[in-house]
């Protein structure tokens, strides 16, 4: 996510090495760069050219006050700007009311059903609350079958009325199916509409003024380009809407809209979809994705995804087991598995400081795991707990139960016990979070 | 103007009303300020048709060669008729363009004689393929051709739902397998149907994948692999579909979708809202691909050729003044 921004910001700075000081005309060419990346993006015209502004002054003003280089002082200066663009401080997100009712909408195409189910699920795992799906997209083919499914798939209850054309009715008896069976929250999914289309905007009207939402959610594909701002605030004219969803930011998207929206909207973004799974959904943390964009990592976002999949007392058992040097390849299975939960490899890594330009142009494949996971797959329970006893008979064997060479398999175990060695002597003096970074680097090679 | 008239010929009332709500905002595009009258060419002058051709998607490094072929051609710094400038304007524009696209030639759908004129359609995510597909099935069965669907996205929820809705609204043959089904198996046993009905163009719907997951690429040119076992040749066509919002992102997505599949067309949609589409600007200058058909709308009459001319208007309507007064007269 944001590579190809942060790759010309990069670049941009770089003008500004060796130079003593920020002068009018070396910080002019940097944000000239510094602009051109940003329209690349796809971030509005009018925001670009103010933004750029705002960090000259800034630049030029701030410049006889530190001690900093003038890239260094230029990448602060630009990432406090790019906070503020974005909106400072998370925003909130509540689920209140009885039920809580969401009604979300976009444009066609925008990912309003998968979100549904997304969100669906995050109210019910970090909210504690019984949600249930209403179906008012009345127009496109098979929607509501879509959202019957991804209900599913997350196991949320949903209200569907196939065939019937009245989305305001549809969310009205909804509504009261919701109130009599006990959901808390109510998610409603529309159809997609173009902001100028007039029917499809009464429509909606109508959906709110009947459903009362606690929050309505705007939700937008994150690789919109210039039309992202002026659509945005044409459905803010009509909806007022509280917040946006940002999706499809698992893509190499370079997220302008991301940049916009708040400022021209004055709306802030509370969540960002980043992958097809379910749980991948996050809120939206301005000044993290700030560093992120800078190249400077999200090591709270890291952890925090971490604990989310990670089990305390799991975590407890391993320490304990990696401090006695009993850490085995069944644990290292363990692991893979939970950190193949925390998602996308290559946004994982990416998120470690300084990690995204040593990652630039190296294609990091999942399937590095699954060929791990693979060969312990073909091991058995004695071998996993005791890999000292993989004779090349055994190693024969599992190299054909798993489709692989014996150098494969040597491979893994040599790397194993490299990393084990290494966990041993970490955890003498570091606490067990560090030893899964041990093993992640261990695993790239 | 000719995007305008293009809606009268067509019959529906309805069309026509949301047409014009639509096209004004084409007409009042910015563009349309900077080209009126006589005036002095100059940096003030260029920074305007900048900011019009940037908030229009057509991207930094296309705009900038547009501007910079301008300036070698007009007069910088002298009074110049705007139609002047923007008759240049708007040949530097064409020239990015594919041959296929500065023909008037509508595309036809060729015979082969080892079986049916095969369409694979592929794209990102939520583009409108499978919508699209429905649209292209109506067209050419109006034109007398025998089409066969095959619902290869096996993946998304519902999709096949979706497209089994079109087929029976075009009222033509679908083939499907069940969700989480091998798209390569869907692809194989719908050109085998289609050879044995003797069809004469098959469209393969497939899952929206985004450009950048390598898995899913290659499951699509494994797709591509069984479709010419069955008839050799196939896929005749890979059509790529561009949501005509999206920003500079589509450079990517043509990229990396000709990388492995050999994109021979695309088709913009969703050009009915206030985006423009100017990226398929950028991309002509990279790549060259034809468009092949532009979506305005939810109707299968909807899908319409492209046609150049209509596409530059769009960006940079032609003379604002005549342009407002055909606006007037016709409405």
């Amino acid at each position: 996510m944001f590579d190809n921004l942060q790759e010309k910001f990069d670049r941009a700075f770089q003008i500004l090495k060796g130079h003593g000081s920020i002068t009018e005309v070396n910080v002019g060419d940097t944000l000239k760069e510094v602009r051109k990346a940003l329209l690349d993006a796809d971030v509005d015209y009018k925001t670009a050219k103010e933004f750029t502004q705002r960090v000259k002054e800034e630049a030029l003003g701030r410049e006889v006050l530190t001690s900093l280089k003038p890239g260094q002082l230029l990448v602060k200066i630009t990432h406090e700007e790019l906070t503020k663009l974005m909106g400072e401080a998370a925003a909130d997100f509540r689920v209140q009311g009885k039920p809580a009712v969401i009604l979300l909408a976009g444009l066609q195409g925008a990912g309003k059903t998968t979100h549904a189910g997304k969100l669906a699920k995050l109210i019910e795992d970090q909210f504690k609350k019984k949600v249930l799906l209403v179906a008012c997209d009345v127009h496109r083919p098979a929607a509501v079958d879509q959202l019957k499914v991804v209900g599913e798939s997350v196991g949320v209850d949903v209200y569907a009325e196939p065939g019937v054309l009245d989305a305001p009715g549809i969310a009205e008896r909804g509504l009261a199916h919701a109130k009599s069976s006990g959901h808390q929250a109510v998610i409603i999914d529309t159809a997609g509409r173009l902001a100028i289309d007039e029917d499809m905007m009464r429509e909606i009207d109508l959906v709110k003024a009947v459903a009362k939402p606690t929050e309505t959610l705007f939700v937008v594909d994150s690789m919109t380009g210039q039309d992202a701002v002026r659509t945005a605030a044409t459905f803010n004219e009509r909806l007022d809407f509280d917040g946006v969803i940002l999706t499809k930011l698992d893509g190499d998207t370079r997220g302008g809209a991301a940049l916009s929206i708040h400022s021209v909207v004055g709306k802030p973004i509370k969540f960002v979809g980043v992958g097809e799974k379910m749980d991948a959904l996050e809120v939206f943390h301005p000044n993290r994705m700030a560093e992120r964009i800078l190249g400077m990592g999200d090591v709270v976002s890291l952890v925090e995804r971490a604990q989310q999949v990670i089990d305390e007392k799991e975590a407890a058992r391993l320490e304990s087991k990696i401090r006695k040097n009993k850490f085995d390849l069944e644990d290292f299975l363990q692991q893979i598995q939970q950190l193949k939960k925390m998602g996308n490899l290559k946004d994982l890594m990416s998120m470690i400081p300084g990690m995204s330009k040593a990652l630039k142009g190296i294609d990091i494949d999942d399937n590095t795991f699954k060929q791990v996971e693979c060969i312990i797959q073909s091991m058995t329970p004695e071998e996993r707990a005791n890999p000292g006893i993989i004779n090349p008979a055994r190693k024969q064997r599992i190299a054909r139960g798993s489709g692989k060479d014996i150098q494969d398999i040597n491979r893994l175990l040599k790397q194993f016990e490299d990393m084990r060695k290494m966990m041993h002597t970490m955890t003498n003096g570091a606490g067990g979070k560090r030893s899964r970074a041990a093993g992640l680097s261990a695993l790239r090679r | 103007m000719s995007f305008l008239k293009r809606l009268f010929s067509k019959q529906e009332k309805e069309t026509l009303d949301h047409g014009l709500e639509k096209s004004k905002s084409h007409v009042f595009s910015k563009l349309a300020k900077v080209f009126t009258g006589r005036r002095v060419v100059d940096e003030e002058l260029m920074d305007e048709l900048e900011e019009a051709f940037i908030t229009a998607d057509v991207g930094v490094e296309t705009t900038m060669r547009l501007l910079s072929r301008l300036r070698k051609r007009a007069r910088f710094e002298a009074y110049m008729e705007m139609d002047e400038l923007y008759g240049m304007m708007r040949e530097e524009m064409a020239a990015l363009f594919h041959e296929d696209n500065r023909s008037t030639e509508a595309y036809a759908i060729p015979k082969h004689a080892e079986g049916p004129h095969v369409i694979l359609v592929v794209g990102v995510n939520g583009v409108g393929k499978t919508t699209s597909i429905g649209k292209l099935a109506q067209r050419f069965k109006e034109q007398g051709h025998s089409v066969l669907l095959g619902a290869a996205d096996t993946f998304r929820a519902a999709a096949i739902d979706q497209l089994k809705v079109w087929a029976e609204r075009v009222g033509v043959p679908l083939v499907a397998q069940g969700m989480g089904a091998d798209p390569a198996s869907v692809a194989f046993d719908t050109l085998q149907s289609a050879v044995a009905r003797k069809s004469d163009v098959v469209i393969i719907d497939t899952a929206g994948r985004l450009h950048n997951k390598r898995g899913l690429m290659e499951e699509l040119a494994k797709v591509r692999r069984v479709m010419d076992k069955v008839v050799p040749g196939s896929p005749h066509e890979v059509w790529l579909v561009l949501d005509g919002s999206t920003g500079q992102n589509a450079v990517e997505q043509a990229k990396q979708f000709l990388a492995t599949t050999d994109v021979t067309g695309l088709i913009v949609t969703k050009l009915d809202g206030t985006a423009k589409g100017g990226v398929v600007l950028a991309i002509s200058l990279q790549f060259s691909i034809p468009v092949r058909y532009i979506g305005v709308g939810e109707k299968a009459e909807h899908l319409q050729d492209f046609i150049l001319d209509e596409f530059l208007d769009s960006l940079l309507p032609e003379r604002l003044i005549e342009g407002l007064d055909s606006t007037d007269s016709e409405s």
